[in-house]
């Protein structure tokens, strides 16, 4: 997979700092889980963490914690390394899905996906956030060559491609490749000719578009 | 290993680290191949006064604080095994385990498992040994990078990393605009990223 699209640098730190919304976390994980370059960035921005860490007073924990955390180490045996295997091939694997994707999933496949027809060519899969959670996340599907209306982002959205491909003035975007856009930016994709183009997408905000058409559009859009 | 890592290094400048990361990934291996408790407790007594007050800077009251202390040191016991140099020092990986588990701990009801999601534990492809002498390094760089920001990035990154806000709060608390805050981010990180790759 050749990835040409990236993460946005403030964007690697937010997440490595722990202050991502949760949805923006998912896109991001699921494309730094195929993205060596982008996953070498995060391990860089977590060595921020850790030299933070490192520097920060030290607050003295209780004896009894102590005690306690060393009482449990009879109860829980650390994992051997044959347990790691396992632990990371099942229970769920995909090859077509990034890791994170798959295990929200519960290990489903895109085909396997119940889709809600958003508007001709168009449908949408919601995917469950925490109750207190302020962003949005979903899968997006979005028919061979169709136009989407020129829009902006009332919000910040990132948006990360599972399948096929769109076109817009930032240039082509393939599986793997991320949309990771300022709100201010405005662009109107089309999906190539070859299939349909499946992505992930995290958003803040509703989603405006402009034109009338595009207007109409949007309540039932809700991207 | 650790030895001739511990060999090439320097006593850091200008920092007051007394966390040895040579010596923290041998405690890491004994714990791993071994099971040895004493080398945990050596890790749990150099680790848990800062993470506590690592969670109590982000809000956590003591007795929270001291519960993700607990459950950020007996993850550390089980999958020491999963620990490799190159995802970092021993202390880079023991944030990334802390930071997880708070922010599950924060969305306690969600069905996203952080934890999970950000794959701390998932394999890495095998680092190469000269990479890992790098590895054991690199906490210096980054605090030499650190302490040469300009003060307005180093504010951002410590309104990200110690304060735990978002960058549209930080943007409402200094009064500047998102933009600036974002492009604020990306200067400190280049200098970081740069910082590193020079000495490689
Ligand atoms: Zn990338």
């Amino acid at each position: 997979m050749t990835i040409r699209h990236h993460l946005d640098e403030a964007t690697i730190l937010a997440y490595a700092a722990g202050t991502l919304n949760e949805a923006f976390s998912v896109v991001v994980a699921a494309h730094v889980s195929v993205c060596p370059s982008c996953r070498a960035a995060v391990r860089q921005a977590e060595a921020v963490g850790g030299n933070l860490l490192e520097q920060t007073d030290a607050v003295a924990v209780s004896a009894d914690t102590r005690a306690r955390m060393m009482a449990q180490l009879d109860v829980v045996a650390p994992l051997n390394t044959l347990e790691r295997s396992r632990s990371i091939t099942s229970p769920i694997t995909s090859r077509e899905l990034p890791r994170p994707l798959a295990r929200l999933l519960g290990g489903s496949s895109l085909d396997e996906i119940r889709w809600r027809a958003l508007a001709p060519g168009i449908a949408v899969h919601d995917l469950p956030l925490s109750p207190q959670a302020r962003g949005h996340l979903k899968l997006l599907r979005i028919g061979a060559g169709k136009a989407m209306p020129e829009h902006g982002h009332g919000g910040e959205e990132i948006t990360l491609i599972l399948k096929g491909a769109y076109r817009d003035k930032f240039g082509e975007f393939r599986a793997g490749d991320v949309a990771d856009l300022d709100e201010s930016i405005e662009h109107s994709p089309v999906v190539t000719e070859d299939g349909p183009c499946i992505c992930l997408i995290a958003t803040e905000a509703p989603t405006r578009m402009k034109g009338l058409f595009a207007r109409m559009l949007q309540p039932w859009f809700g991207i | 290993m650790a030895l001739a890592a511990r060999s090439i290094m320097t006593p850091p400048s200008g920092t007051r680290s007394t966390l040895e990361q040579a010596e923290m990934a041998s405690l890491i291996a004994r714990v791993s191949e071994r099971r040895d408790r004493l080398a945990f407790a050596a890790l749990f007594d150099a680790y848990s006064p800062r993470l506590k007050s690592f969670m109590m800077k982000k809000g956590a009251g003591a007795e929270l604080a001291e519960d993700l202390v607990q459950d950020t040191m007996l993850a550390v016991w089980t999958k020491a095994s999963f620990y490799s140099a190159e995802k970092g020092s021993v202390t880079t990986w023991i944030y990334t385990i802390a930071r997880n588990l708070r922010i599950d701990r924060l969305r306690r009801e969600s069905t996203v498992h952080f934890t999970e999601i950000d794959g701390f534990d998932a394999p890495d492809e095998g680092p190469a040994s000269d990479h890992i002498m790098i590895r054991s390094q690199e906490d210096r760089f980054v605090s030499e990078a650190l302490a040469t920001l300009p003060p307005e990035q180093k504010q951002i990154l410590m309104l990200s990393y110690s304060d735990d806000l978002a960058q549209s709060e930080i943007s409402e608390k200094l009064g500047i605009p998102l933009g600036t805050v974002k492009s604020r981010m990306r200067l400190a990180y280049r200098k970081l990223k740069s910082a590193l790759e020079d000495r490689t």
